[in-house]
């Protein structure tokens, strides 16, 4: 996948939970976010990416992304 | 649901009232609310009083003189559509007296009017020539020598009616309708007396007037003085079956008038609950494409789209087509595939398709057109009030005070809702409009907006926000509502981030161009001024906060206990007919019909029971991420049903390399479209005239779609997903859509009490229905949300990437006009495109004179994206800074300079948006060079697939 569009999608559902004051839920709710809404592709894509530093990500999105769930049980 | 042609006309609109009114007519006792006319009141008992110039549809005028009654302990003649029924009266509809005066009246009228019954169009189905058989009148004593007007000149310019002033009787239905009905007052009565003519505007033709061919005082004419052309050429119709419009998201209910299998005209049927006799040219007029020689009615393939088009039997094409899908996933997953549900298809068939993704296929890779239009309105109204569509009934704008129109055209994207809410508002109630361009509502015919917040484009959210910030720090909400109704931790932490100084209307006002005393302005009259009801369209979605915007919406009418009653609420202007139904079916990758999410196991287990196989628990790709894949090579195969991504899609260029890349497209649809052009398989699609059915318009309201004539590819759109399913190793069997209906019936359960049979009996149904609502439900969250309790988020203005500079200084957003629809695939196939034959570039005269632009001239839009060349409109609803264009002919490329900017929680493309620069040029962009070279190629293969059927 292109990850320049994942890592642009990434940041865009960071920004709208900057105004979160909670930071563990803001982690949580974006995280969530890409767990509910992206494919297994597309998660594998982006775990791959912050493994190898995240380059593009914002602080926010870099840090969520690690919360997010990697399928388990997907044959795809 | 086969019925007879005429409907019977009570004579004057229905009264509402708890006081009933007892009365006799001619001896017979009959009951009726208060308020309600003697001439309907007779009508209810079964007694035909004559009439001419009174319809059930429009306010009595009482100008014929033909409806005269004797009421007893009244002196005189009454006429009875005007005189309302009181309690204890006694009338009498006939009598000697009576008879001779109708007889006068009838015979003053047949004098100055052709006598031409025979060979005249309305023939068999004329007030007139009923009233004079009712009357029974013999003989005309004044001649037909004097002064009269039969040789008035014929009006043909309409495409679809035509207007004989020689047989007009000046009963003013026609003006009454074009002002009561449609609102749009474009019909006046010339001179007085004799001389007393109907003219459209100021004695202009019908096609040069403020006429929008809405056809409802063509519908209203007693006489064939305003007649369907189609009536003319092919005669009265001899049965009738009601159906639904194709169109748009208002969901007219139709009788399809035919003659045979023909189509003679299409009426708006009185008692549809959407549109209630109402219609617009597009539904009533546009419907000639079904028949029109672009249909393709035989499956095709190719191995590549270089290749010409050979002719196959749909055996052929279906087993080719499962075969490639098969080899695909073999060779590079399953999830290499996937497929496309279409708004424009009935629930059926789109309930379908996504099965045959998720049980056929085994992935999850199924997504729709909303995706590019109202998936934020499912996101952010799920997430805020907990169900996925809007609340309330069409009907409820009616209770409405104030109006709150938020990027969207009403009169032009869903024109008879726009009738609706113009009549509204000419009984007072007040209205705000949120949009860039001044909309004909902002200031049209006996409408006026109370406040236009004209903001520049993109900055939606911080106009919400500051609305939402006045009404919090002036203390104007519905605290008590709030308190009862909605999360208070949640309220707690939204009302501390909309009380920031940085959301109020000052700080925003340099952000937004709308001044800070306008948004204090509106969001007093909405909080205060009784009823508020938010509208809201496209403007809102499609932007990169477009589910930021749909959260905010909600969270100010939850701020102001606007929501749980009728008048009230949130409602999203759905665009295509079946929007709300396709999403609905589960059209969307990550979730299961009725919204549920696919990681759901315990939804999953219920349609893996039903289904027979095991379902995949991860999301799938959405469009946009389709493509990207097929780019990268990850994906490879598509069935896409009734839509046009080509088109409709942002970054055309883009969306072709990406089908380009794939090794099996597969098309299901009318026409060779632009996506066709990229396909190898090609199966015929059927018109929602050649099938059963039913489409959810945007109240919720599931109404029944009608079969009229033989599918003319031999197969309804839902018989070929079943053949394709089959094909692929997955059976299906049903035997008709109602067993469809019964199956989603089964598994939704917001949809338990919803069948065919129940359709019929009701007409239409809103969901939820089901044990707790056994009719449907007109309003949702009365007493509670879906969700339980109302949820505020917090919705931060974040300004979208796609920024106007020097390079690119203006901002281009894109809408809709009336008479043509969408991708325009149906209505550029009809004379609609007599009023729009070609999308303009709207752009203000400032704008245009600092460029050296006049208007009708070529002008070159070049975006990040790419560039393409239209001719300039120049005109004042722009503001300085905005250009403007439609996107409904595909040569237009609008969709060349849209970014691949996209809602950050739904990928919702941000067609609202896009900075631009626009310079006079000479000759078409590059894009639309190549697009023409491809477009003559892809016609050239498909002719050579004619010259080998020869
Ligand atoms: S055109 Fe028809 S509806 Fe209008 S005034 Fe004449 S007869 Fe009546
Ligand atoms: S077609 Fe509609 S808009 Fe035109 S004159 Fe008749 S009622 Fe008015
Ligand atoms: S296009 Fe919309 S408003 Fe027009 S007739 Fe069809 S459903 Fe009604
Ligand atoms: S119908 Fe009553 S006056 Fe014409």
């Amino acid at each position: 996948m292109d990850i320049k569009r994942l890592v642009g999608m990434a940041n865009d559902i960071a920004r709208f939970y900057t105004a979160e004051p909670d930071h563990e839920v803001a982690l949580d709710e974006i995280a969530g976010h890409i767990t509910r809404f992206w494919d297994p592709r597309m998660r594998r894509a982006l775990a791959d990416h912050v493994a190898g530093g995240g380059e593009g990500l914002s602080d926010l999105a870099r840090e969520a992304a690690k919360r997010v769930k990697l399928p388990v049980g997907s044959v795809l | 649901m086969i019925q007879t042609i005429r409907w019977k006309d009570l004579g004057t609109p229905a009264r509402v009232s708890e006081k009933t009114v007892d009365l006799e007519v001619d001896g017979i006792a009959v009951t009726v609310p208060d308020g309600t006319s003697v001439l309907r009141a007779a009508a209810e008992a079964g007694i035909s009083i004559p009439k001419l110039c009174a319809t059930d549809s429009l306010e009595p005028f009482g100008s014929c003189r033909l409806c005269l009654v004797e009421i007893e302990g009244r002196k005189g003649y009454p006429a009875s559509c005007t005189t309302p029924v009181t309690e204890g009266m006694v009338v009498h509809t006939q009598t000697t007296a009576l008879a001779k005066i109708r007889r006068g009246v009838m015979e003053l009228y047949i004098s100055d009017h052709p006598l031409d019954c025979l060979t005249c169009s309305a023939n068999g189905n004329c007030e007139l020539q009923d009233m004079a058989g009712a009357v029974g009148l013999r003989e005309v004593r004044y001649g037909y020598d004097g002064e009269n007007h039969l040789k008035a000149e014929k009006d043909t310019s309409n495409p679809y009616f035509t207007f004989d002033p020689a047989k007009c009787i000046v009963c003013s239905r026609c003006v009454r309708a074009c002002e009561e009905t449609q609102g749009t007052f474009a019909l006046t009565i010339d001179g007085r007396g004799f001389a007393s003519m109907v003219s459209p505007g100021q004695k202009q033709d019908f096609m040069d007037s403020e006429c929008v061919s809405c056809g409802a005082c063509v519908q209203a004419c007693p006489t064939a003085t305003l007649m369907e052309k189609s009536v003319i050429d092919m005669g009265q119709p001899e049965h009738s079956v009601v159906t639904t419009c194709a169109y748009c998201g208002v969901g007219c209910s139709f009788r399809a008038e035919m003659k045979g299998n023909e189509i003679v005209r299409m009426v708006p049927d009185q008692n549809g609950q959407a549109n209630r006799g109402h219609s617009c040219v597009k539904g009533r007029f546009a419907f000639g494409y079904a028949k029109h020689p672009d249909r393709i009615t035989t499956p095709m393939i190719r191995a590549k789209i270089t290749d010409p088009w050979k002719e196959v039997s749909w055996d052929e094409a279906i087993s080719h087509a499962a075969s490639e899908f098969k080899r695909i996933q073999s060779q590079h997953g399953r999830g290499a595939v996937g497929g496309i549900t279409s708004s424009r298809c009935t629930n059926e068939e789109t309930y379908l398709v996504q099965k045959l993704v998720r049980a056929a296929f085994g992935n999850n890779n199924v997504d729709t057109c909303a995706r590019v239009c109202h998936s934020p309105t499912g996101y952010g109204l799920k997430a805020t009030l907990g169900e996925s569509a809007g609340t309330q009934s069409f009907d409820s704008v009616m209770k409405s005070d104030v109006v709150v129109v938020i990027g969207a055209n009403p009169t032009d994207g869903h024109p008879v809702f726009g009738s609706r809410l113009k009549r509204r508002l000419r009984e007072g109630a007040q209205l705000i409009v949120v949009d860039p361009r001044s909309i004909d509502l902002v200031d049209g015919p006996h409408v006026k907006a109370a406040f236009h917040l004209k903001l520049r484009p993109g900055t939606n959210v911080a106009v919400v926000n500051s609305l939402a910030h006045v009404i919090i720090t002036e203390g104007l909400e519905n605290a008590a509502f709030v308190a009862e109704r909605c999360d208070t931790k949640e309220y707690a932490k939204w009302r501390a981030f909309i009380s920031e100084d940085r959301n109020s209307p000052e700080a925003l006002e340099e952000i937004t161009g709308v001044p800070a005393a306008m948004v204090r302005g509106a969001a007093r009259l909405y909080a205060q001024g009784g009823n508020g009801a938010i509208y809201y369209g496209l403007g809102v979605t499609e932007h990169s906060q477009g589910s930021t915007m749909v959260m905010g919406i909600a969270n100010l009418a939850m701020a102001t206990g606007n929501i749980g009653r009728e008048g009230v609420g949130v409602n999203p202007l759905r665009g295509q007919n079946n929007v709300q139904g396709s999403c609905d079916m589960g059209s969307f990758p990550h979730e299961l019909p009725g919204y549920r999410h696919v990681s759901d196991s315990i939804t999953r287990g219920l349609f893996e029971n039903a289904w027979g196989v095991k379902l995949e628990p991860e999301p799938g790709l959405r469009i946009p991420n389709m493509l990207d894949a097929a780019i990268d090579g990850s994906f490879r195969g598509i069935y896409i049903q009734g839509e046009d991504i080509a088109q409709s899609d942002p970054d055309t260029q883009h969306v072709t390399a990406a089908l380009e890349a794939m090794e099996c497209v597969v098309v299901q649809d009318l026409f060779l479209n632009e996506t066709a052009k990229y396909a190898h398989v090609f199966l015929p699609g059927s018109s929602f005239l050649e099938k059963n059915g039913t489409f959810t318009n945007a109240e919720r309201r599931i109404s029944p779609v009608r079969k009229v004539m033989p599918a003319l590819g031999g197969k309804e759109d839902w018989e070929a997903t079943v053949a394709l399913a089959n094909a692929l190793g997955y059976p299906m069997h049903y035997k008709h859509p109602s067993e469809i209906m019964d199956e989603i019936a089964r598994l939704t359960p917001t949809f338990t009490g919803v069948s065919f049979a129940r359709l019929d009996e009701l007409g239409s149904i809103q969901w939820p229905c089901n044990e707790q609502a056994p009719d449907g439900t007109p309003t949702m969250h009365i007493d509670e949300f879906v969700r339980g309790k109302g949820r505020f988020v917090i919705t931060e203005y974040v300004p979208t990437e796609e920024r106007t500079s020097r390079k690119f200084p203006l901002i281009l957003t894109t809408g809709r006009i009336l008479s043509q629809y969408n991708v325009g695939a149906q209505t550029r196939r009809t004379a609609n495109s007599m009023w729009h034959d070609e999308d303009r570039l709207e752009i203000h005269p400032s704008d245009a004179e600092l460029r050296g632009i006049q208007e009708g001239q070529w002008v070159g839009i070049r975006s990040r994206a790419g560039e393409t060349v239209l001719r300039a409109r120049i005109t004042e609803r722009m503001q300085p800074g905005v250009v403007y264009t439609t996107f409904h002919f595909p040569e237009s490329g609008a969709n060349v300079i849209t970014t691949d900017n996209s809602d950050w929680a739904t990928n919702c493309p941000e067609y609202k948006v896009t900075a631009v620069q626009v310079e006079p040029v000479t000759q078409p962009s590059e894009w639309q060079q190549r697009f023409k070279r491809f477009s003559e190629e892809q016609a050239e293969l498909l002719a050579k697939r004619e010259a080998a059927r020869a």
